[in-house]
């Protein structure tokens, strides 16, 4: 990300959390904006055109699910929104509002600076409209142009839903996905309410892909949430 | 001698609850007087002007000036509520406005003519109960009533003046007012004052006017009602003696029995009855004696029910007892219950019958023994009512006929078999036999028709002349005579046993219903379940619907969870529940409180009072008039009324002990919090002061040591927080818990992962059954369970040794372990191990504040499940919880075609 300086906007209203991203991202070659309220942040989004946004949901003044709706409906910029544990509800809110990803507090520098770098390559890749026509994560390596999915060595055979979830997840990989969001795409509008089609489909999806499905390398839970495609 | 001494502290005690009833309640003055005209209003509108001018805040709810201007001259100064107008088939009527006085509250109300019938659609059926209610509000009542209202006289004014009065007003209400003020005028001066037209005389009183405002009447009437008066005088001097503990000569402990049966006239008895009563000062109680086999006339019954509920207005207990001899059962009750007096009515039916059948008085008079049995005049009913037979089995009179003409024609063919051979006596014998079968097993009619037909049969085919129905031996009239005699009989006594089998058979069936009930509210835990037990006992033993209502946090009734459809309960229906609850009475359809209302609503109460309301729906609702019906189902509404207050005040005692125990759980909070959030923040604070201050100086190990315990202790302090929240939430009862199906692979991975480098020490191995199904549970709390389970079983075992996880499908459930094969479980702490604050005796130094298993049973707990902890018999701890599998997965999953990706 070193390229162009992306900017990036910050609102969070705690002056501790800002000084310590500001020391944190001061190594990086960024453009830090901050913002204490979700009213300058709306302002500041509009006028900087950021690149990134790091957003908490707890605000002073209004609720961070507002302020990604009322950015979407202009931007597409990758949000990332940073809240508590036991805000899940939340967080699947604000995701399905528009937001791209999440980070739980307490977090590392490294975990967040590998969120932000997965959101900014992935608006980067749908800003040039070119999608990589091979995948390659850990053991997994996807053909996307022949259909054709591997793990290691051997050719692993998934039947057509199957490849729906797994394509649908590589389009976003390395992002969260809600449950809703999963559905939606691979199932169609009318089945956001049938979780549990998705969880047995990833479980079998899970059997297929990863060497240890009960300790998932690639097909990440992300609890009460949804589902990550982890990329190396 | 009237002797001075101490009152009994039970008077006493009697004495204080009355004054204290007496000081919420509003006072009742009435003016009474002995008929229209002697200026009962005149006097109350006086006196109240009086008390206004005393600055008394006094109004009138309603006076009736009946267009004579003195009274609205009285009138005019004084603050008038309005009135309520009725739509009554095209007529509009005003009436007093209940609700306007309660709202207005003034201290004292003016209501004119307490006898008054209100309209119908009014909230009671009867003025005085509005009375009732104002002074249950603590308002005082002023009002007006004439002697031939009142209950007890009714008959003797009917008597006496031969009008009928139809509005009466319960004696208890005269006695038990405040004050009482007679309004008297001599007969001459009334009847002055009625020729000079000052009286008003409503229409239909104009015509029994003549009748009516005879000097004779006049005097008479008179008579009454400075003797009612003079009667509660004395009444209230016996009670001043009582209170200054002066002695005076006690009946001692005289009881009567008023007998009545089932016709209108028993009214009188009880009339009478009550007049005894009051005279002697004693206890009485009203018995009617049911005959079993005999149906009441729908009339007679109404009658009864009438009876039965004046002679309880009056003050009366009353009974219903059921038996063959109704002399006998009388007896037997009296001489249970210490009766000291009988009062009967005179028979009424022909002298023939008590010379055929002995008769019940001449029986209850010879039985009497120590016992006085007065006999009283006329037209009342002594014991037995008019009834119309019933066959005990009336459900297959054409089965038994059919079984009648099958026994006969039995008979006819083995009397024609033997006919050749044996005499024609065996014959007759056989038929008897045969009339004797079908008088034991069948009703009286067919048993006459069988009888009737042998006896034609045997004389057509077997006796001579044959063929004929002649006879030409006359003493065969006595064989047919004796068969006629012995089925008549033989049906009588069967009919009276099955009867008397029947009747007990009724009692057995009250008896188990009634034992079922308190049997199943005796298991009872919570509210839920006493609604249950009642709704399902009163459906099977009446048929009806149930809610029980019951006041709320607010004060206000609401129904108890789980409510029914019907009775629905609107505005109308709570407003009667209300009242029933409030007084503590029944009300609604049957009863003579709101009986427009759609159920019958039961007070229910227990020992500290009313705590709720039963609200009973039924198609046939009339039939709880009976007294046996709803002596039964005021019998199931204490029994629920009890159970219902037992596991309220349970519930409450839970309450009080959760509180107890929650404040223990905040004083040992507060006491760990203090230690396991100091010691990270004092590593935390320690390395970061001295990386700032001698940053330069120390060897980068050192400096990299001092950040990893840096990290490595917020971490802590971050999962002891997470600990602590839900700790909390699981105490407070607000964990959310979402449950969705799923599989148990989930939470188990994630937790996996997240625990990260805490398991490096442990491998972990995960052995989930091949055919697990999927699991409805909060995935979330789960992984909660699943790292602290490890994280204990890190904490607890020397590093190295395996740590397995294992999920095995059970029937309803799923059983999820996690053995490790460390020191195991301290004896006889497995149940310990799960309590707050608990520690392993031999604690680590990274120990944690011991919540981990508590909250983790409390997740389980809270989606249903149960948790426990054993020890492996070849070493090491299991921790086993279960996740009840409870309904079916939202719906199958679509099918996908079998064919895989290329």
């Amino acid at each position: 990300m070193a390229d162009l300086a992306p900017v990036i906007l910050l609102i969070e209203d705690e002056p501790e959390m800002r000084r310590f991203l500001r020391a944190a991202l001061g190594t990086e070659s960024v453009q830090l904006v901050e913002a204490a309220t979700a009213r300058e942040g709306l302002a500041q989004a509009a006028g900087r055109k950021p690149d990134l946004v790091l957003l908490d949901l707890g605000l002073p003044d209004g609720d961070g699910i507002d302020v990604t709706r009322r950015i979407r409906e202009w931007s597409g910029v990758p949000i990332i929104v940073i809240s508590a544990r036991g805000q899940e509800s939340d967080k699947v809110a604000a995701l399905d509002a528009g937001a791209d990803d999440y980070l739980t507090k307490p977090f590392g520098v490294p975990e967040l600076l590998a969120r932000m770098r997965v959101a900014l390559r992935h608006a980067a890749r749908l800003a040039s409209g070119k999608d990589e026509p091979i995948f390659v994560s850990g053991d997994l390596r996807v053909d996307l142009g022949r259909r054709q999915v591997l793990v290691g060595e051997k050719e692993v055979h998934l039947t057509p839903l199957e490849y729906k979830l797994l394509t649908a997840m590589i389009r976003h990989a390395g992002k969260v996905l809600t449950h809703r969001h999963l559905l939606k795409e691979v199932w169609g509008a009318n089945t956001a309410d049938q979780r549990h089609y998705l969880r047995v489909y990833m479980t079998q999806l899970r059997h297929k892909v990863e060497k240890d499905p009960t300790r998932p390398r690639l097909l990440l839970t992300e609890p009460g949430v949804g589902y990550r495609l982890q990329v190396s | 001698m009237a002797l001075s001494s101490r009152p009994r502290p039970e008077d006493l005690l009697e004495k204080i609850r009355a004054e204290e009833a007496r000081a919420a309640k509003g006072l009742l003055k009435i003016f009474f007087g002995a008929n229209p005209g002697v200026g009962k209003t005149f006097a109350m509108l006086e006196e109240a002007r009086a008390k206004r001018a005393e600055g008394v805040d006094i109004c009138v709810g309603l006076v009736e000036t009946h267009g004579r201007p003195e009274t609205a001259a009285l009138l005019s100064g004084l603050e008038q509520l309005p009135r309520r107008t009725v739509e009554h088939r095209g007529v509009t009527l005003t009436e007093f406005d209940l609700d306007a006085a309660l709202a207005r509250r003034p201290t004292i109300v003016l209501v004119d003519e307490l006898a008054h019938t209100n309209a119908p659609g009014s909230r009671h059926e009867r003025r005085f109960q509005d009375v009732e209610d104002l002074l249950a509000a603590g308002i005082s009542v002023w009002t007006t009533l004439n002697v031939q209202h009142l209950e007890s006289l009714n008959d003797v004014v009917a008597q006496i003046t031969g009008v009928q009065v139809r509005e009466t007003v319960p004696d208890a209400f005269f006695d038990d007012a405040d004050e009482v003020e007679l309004a008297d005028l001599t007969p001459d001066d009334l009847l002055r004052r009625l020729q000079q037209g000052k009286v008003y005389l409503a229409e239909q009183a104009e015509l029994a006017r003549d009748r009516f405002f005879r000097k004779g009447n006049l005097i008479a009437l008179r008579e009454l009602a400075l003797r009612r008066v003079a009667e509660r005088v004395d009444a209230q001097m016996r009670g001043y003696m009582r209170d200054h503990g002066i002695r005076e000569i006690w009946p001692a402990g005289e009881r009567l029995l008023v007998c009545v049966g089932a016709n209108p006239a028993a009214a009188r008895l009880v009339r009478a009855g009550r007049r005894v009563a009051a005279t002697l000062r004693c206890d009485w109680i009203v018995v009617h004696v049911e005959t079993p086999g005999t149906a009441l006339r729908e009339s007679d019954r109404e009658a009864l029910v009438e009876t039965l509920r004046l002679a309880e207005e009056f003050g009366a207990q009353t009974v219903t007892v059921t038996g063959h001899n109704v002399a006998e059962e009388i007896l037997s009750y009296a001489a249970a219950n210490n009766v000291t007096r009988i009062l009967v009515g005179k028979p009424t039916h022909s002298l023939w019958r008590d010379k055929l059948f002995g008769s019940s008085l001449d029986r209850l008079i010879r039985g009497s023994g120590d016992v006085d049995v007065y006999v009283i005049t006329g037209d009342a009913g002594e014991g037995e009512p008019r009834v119309r037979r019933v066959a005990a089995r009336r459900s297959m009179p054409w089965a038994e006929y059919g079984f009648t003409l099958l026994i006969v024609g039995l008979a006819t063919a083995l009397g024609w078999l033997v006919f050749r051979r044996l005499s024609v006596t065996d014959v007759a014998m056989i038929y008897l036999l045969g009339a004797m079968v079908v008088a034991s097993r069948c009703g009286r009619g067919p048993s006459v028709f069988g009888a009737l037909l042998s006896i034609a049969l045997f004389d057509f085919l077997f006796v001579p002349p044959f063929y004929t129905l002649e006879v030409a031996d006359l003493s065969y009239l006595l064989t047919f005579g004796t068969m006629l005699a012995v089925a008549l009989l033989i049906s009588g006594f069967t009919l009276r046993i099955r009867q008397q089998a029947e009747l007990a058979r009724e009692r057995e069936r009250r008896t188990a219903a009634l034992y079922g009930l308190s049997r199943d509210l005796g298991n009872t835990r919570s509210r839920d379940e006493v609604v249950k037990a009642a709704r399902q006992h009163l459906e099977d033993s009446f048929g009806c619907m149930v809610q029980v209502l019951a006041p709320g946090p607010d004060g206000r009734l609401g129904a108890l969870e789980p409510i029914a459809r019907v009775p629905v309960l609107d505005e109308k229906e709570l407003g009667v529940a209300d009242w029933a609850y409030r007084r503590a009475e029944m009300a609604g359809a049957g009863t003579a409180t709101l009986p427009g209302a759609n159920a019958l609503h039961l007070p229910l109460t227990g020992a500290s009072g009313a705590v709720g309301v039963m609200v009973v729906a039924s198609p046939d609702i009339e039939r709880f008039q009976e007294p046996s019906q709803r002596h039964l189902l005021e019998a199931f509404a204490g029994q629920v009324g009890v159970a219902l207050e037992r596991v309220t005040l349970a519930e409450r005692t839970q309450q009080a002990r959760l509180e107890v125990e929650a404040e223990r759980l905040r004083t040992a909070l507060l006491s760990s919090l203090s230690h396991d959030l100091r010691t990270p923040l004092s590593v935390i604070t320690g390395a970061a002061s001295s990386l700032r201050e001698r940053g330069d100086q120390l060897a980068p190990e050192t400096r990299r040591e001092l950040l990893e315990s840096v990290l490595e202790q917020a971490q802590r302090m971050n999962r002891l927080i997470g600990n602590l929240l839900n700790m909390i939430r699981v105490e407070t009862g607000t964990l959310q818990v979402q449950k969705e199906w799923q599989s148990l692979e989930d939470p188990i991975g994630v937790a996996l992962i997240r625990l990260g480098d805490r398991m490096a020490q442990h491998p972990v191995k995960v052995n989930l059954a091949p055919d697990l199904p999927l699991v409805p549970f909060d995935a979330v709390l789960l992984e909660q369970v699943f790292i602290n389970l490890l994280e204990n079983a890190a904490k607890y075992t020397p590093p190295g040794t395996e740590v397995e996880i294992a999920a095995e499908p059970a029937p309803g459930a799923v059983v999820v372990s996690v053995m490790d094969r460390g020191p195991g479980l301290p004896p006889g702490e497995q149940d310990r191990i799960f309590e707050k604050f608990y520690r392993a005796p031999e604690v680590l130094p990274t120990g944690g504040v011991g919540l981990g298993l508590t909250i983790c049973r409390g997740i389980i707990t809270t989606h249903g499940g149960r948790m426990w902890a054993e020890n492996r018999p070849d070493g090491g701890a299991i921790f086993r919880f279960t996740l009840p599998i409870a309904g079916r997965p939202p719906a199958d999953l679509p099918l996908e075609e079998a064919e895989s990706l290329r």
